[in-house]
């Protein structure tokens, strides 16, 4: 049985094309304050970072895409994004057996 | 005989006193429920009221879904028992999906806390069996999540099977439709904006949430009677 690895996941939500984004307009309506006028389709959401242990990437994929549309999603006027990538196999945090992170670390992995 | 009223109360629920007292002062006895209970047994109906659940972190009922007791709130639903949702209460029945659409940021960015008036649309509802539709009532909102969305099909829903149960007389949020209230499909689930607890007493200015709250009451000992849910704790 394979040990589970990390798996560093974004989920990006956004409002449904066509429900009314009273931010992304008032946003919009801003910028010409600071001098630029050409910016359009301004869009309001939300974005979440989270790490799941799964034993490869499908999984991870199937387990995030869960949270995404249960939870941090309301399906009703949202849509959401998940991007997996492997976890950059550098904080040791755990006890856990990170020597199973994968060999390449991925293009992933800055945080602000 | 009164009707006995379950007032749901979620971490940062704030109207729970409200409406325990506006259904008792109509003869109801009404107790609080903690979100964590996993039984609604013994109630005739169930109010969920305004506030913050969970402190709307996420979504407004977003997390408040979740609560244990939600799964008991649903049951109750499902057997025909009276549920209403208030304000917040609405957010957490729609989140829940025993209401349809979602209540997105009001129109204009504004936190509204005014009175408004609400025309009664439907009198097929717990919430406002016998009351004539056409009534307008005087009722406060308090909200910034109270613009009422659904798309084109659901709404469609909504107006053939009457479940717009009241609207707003001028829209006030830019709610779709200028829905201010809806009911489910069997007309047991009720949810609004507006908040009619406080508007039960002369002392409140207004006493219009009263015929609503009294409607519901009556319709909880009507549904009492035949089903005779099962009162063992």
């Amino acid at each position: 049985m394979a040990s589970p690895e990390l798996f560093s996941v974004l989920v990006e939500v956004h409002l449904r094309d066509g429900i009314a984004d009273p931010q992304g307009a008032t946003i919009e309506r801003a910028l010409p304050a600071l001098g630029l006028g050409g910016v359009t389709g301004v869009r309001a959401g939300k974005a979440f970072r989270f790490d799941i242990a799964a034993d490869d990437e499908a999984s991870a994929l199937a387990q995030a895409t869960v949270v995404a549309d249960r939870l941090l999603a309301n399906p009703v006027i949202e849509e959401s994004a998940v991007t997996v990538t492997p976890a950059v196999a550098a904080a040791p945090a755990a006890a856990g057996p990170a020597a199973a992170g994968p060999a390449a670390a991925g293009p992933a992995g800055s945080q602000s | 005989m009164a009707a006995r009223v379950g007032v749901v109360m979620f971490p940062g629920t704030n109207c729970e006193h409200d409406a325990v007292l506006a259904v008792q002062r109509l003869g109801a006895s009404a107790d609080l429920v903690w979100h964590g209970d996993t039984s609604v047994a013994g109630y005739d109906a169930l109010v969920l009221p305004g506030g913050f659940a969970h402190g709307d972190y996420l979504r407004p009922g977003a997390i408040a879904r979740f609560s244990p007791v939600m799964e008991a709130v649903g049951r109750f639903a499902a057997e025909g028992g009276p549920v209403l949702g208030i304000c917040n209460g609405f957010q957490v029945l729609t989140e829940a999906g025993l209401l349809p659409g979602a209540l997105q940021k009001n129109r204009g960015l504004r936190f509204l806390c005014t009175t408004v008036s609400v025309r009664v649309e439907s009198s097929a509802s717990v919430l406002t069996a016998g009351v004539p539709v056409g009534t307008e009532l005087s009722i406060p909102i308090n909200h910034f999540e109270g613009n009422y969305t659904c798309d084109r099909e659901t709404l469609a829903v909504l107006r053939d099977e009457d479940r717009v149960v009241l609207r707003y007389v001028d829209n006030p949020n830019g709610s779709v439709d200028a829905i201010a209230g809806v009911c489910n499909a069997d007309r047991n689930v009720v949810g609004l904006m507006p908040h009619p607890e406080r508007a039960s007493d002369p002392l409140l200015g207004s006493v219009d949430g009263a015929v609503l709250l009294r409607a519901l009451l009556a319709s909880a000992l009507a549904s009492a009677e035949p089903v005779a849910r099962a009162t063992v704790a």
